[in-house]
């Protein structure tokens, strides 16, 4: 696979990045109204905090389905590039979602993992990365090809180039460290959908 | 009811009235009772439907599909939907996303499996208690009716809705003795 020849093999090999940093790096790429799905917990949190888009949907609940919801949006919006953001815990507990992403060859969608090794937001306990599962590994077995851990910041902008650039799917795994989120999402589920549905023309 | 319904199946009724209704997305874990619609809208390209791995998943895709602009519908059985509740309550109903759901019912009216008969105990419970509108369609004459008038209100109140298919309408799942 040449596009990851020049990432790590594994996670244990892969720089341990800093969570708001790499979704400000990613933001900062998006010129082109691409949507982004944030899943629960800090992932969701450091993406408001990196800056309100119209194309952003924040989860409230609904755990692990960040990937299915960035799926729909995808099949929904081919033109679009569609990011999922998840943890690790997350996409433990939905890993047939990828499998799902792979069957259906989305072109247009990129699945990043912020993968710290822990359920961060009750308490720091480990999750099943931290002890031997490797994410990236997963979904190359569930037939994402596409799938490669971020080096080091460089790479992961590297990744996400690539993703806005070639066809999909993708998967972004990237190591990260334990930080608090910058912000708090607002809790308000009717305005967050309707405010992403205008961002991404479907309601004018 | 619609003269021509009386010719057609159950199955055949639902996959025209989501066509007319604009449902091209269809996600499903397979069921036995639903296998003539999930091979009808396989076979008519206005459809894009595949299989998940789980229920929530579908549930998911759904959401995500009706935000981008496209409508779609979950097929599942009656153990499937037990696998919901979480993501109704959380995603759909206060999200208000209008995710319609299709519900073979099992565990009743000569159910063998005892963990069929016990889960479908919860199935409506579960959709009073988050006040998620349900019909459950025991009659061909009814079929459309249904379907057509609870699509149109999901849509116009963005709220979830789900359909159950009884035995008495299907035939079931009989036991092989």
């Amino acid at each position: 696979m040449s596009f990851a020849a020049n990432h790590p093999a594994n996670r244990a090999q892969a720089k341990v990045l800093n969570r708001f940093d790499i979704t400000q790096r990613l933001v900062a790429r998006l010129k082109h109204d691409e949507a982004v799905i944030g899943g629960i917990g800090y992932t969701n949190f450091d993406l408001w905090g990196a800056g309100q888009r119209a194309q952003n949907f924040y989860m409230l609940g609904s755990m692990g389905l960040a990937v299915p919801i960035a799926l729909g949006v995808a099949l929904a919006q081919s033109q679009r590039r569609v990011f999922a953001l998840e943890g690790d815990g997350s996409i433990l507990m939905q890993l047939g979602s990828l499998a799902t992403v792979a069957a259906r060859a989305q072109k247009n969608l990129a699945i990043v993992i912020m993968d710290n090794g822990a359920y961060q937001i009750t308490g720091g306990q480990q999750t099943l990365t931290e002890q031997g599962a490797d994410i990236v590994a997963i979904a190359r077995g569930a037939g994402l090809a596409q799938s490669a851990w971020a080096a080091d910041e460089g790479g992961f902008e590297e990744l996400v180039d690539l993703a806005l650039r070639e066809d999909g799917p993708w998967l972004i795994g990237c190591r990260i460290d334990r930080e608090k989120p910058k912000q708090t999402t607002e809790r308000d589920p009717p305005r967050i959908r309707d405010q992403f549905m205008r961002g991404l023309g479907v309601k004018k | 009811m619609d003269e021509a319904a009386a010719d057609r199946a159950w199955h055949e009724i639902v996959r025209d009235v989501l066509k007319r209704h604009n449902v091209s997305l269809v996600t499903y874990v397979p069921d036995n009772v639903l296998r003539p619609l999930i091979e009808a809208v396989h076979a008519d390209p206005f459809f894009t439907a595949f299989a998940v791995a789980r229920e929530e998943e579908g549930l998911g895709i759904l959401s995500g599909a009706w935000m981008g602009g496209t409508r779609g519908i979950l097929l599942m059985q009656t153990s499937g939907f037990a696998t919901l509740p979480n993501v109704i309550a959380s995603l759909a109903v206060p999200f208000q996303i209008p995710v319609l759901m299709l519900v073979s019912e099992r565990g009743t009216l000569g159910e063998f499996n005892i963990g069929q008969s016990l889960v479908a105990r919860t199935m409506r419970p579960v959709l009073d208690a988050l006040a998620v509108e349900h019909h459950t369609m025991t009659r061909l004459d009814e079929v459309e009716f249904i379907v057509d008038r609870s699509i149109t209100q999901a849509v116009a109140t963005q709220a979830p809705c789900c359909f159950i298919l009884s035995p008495l309408l299907t035939g079931g799942k009989v036991f092989a003795a």
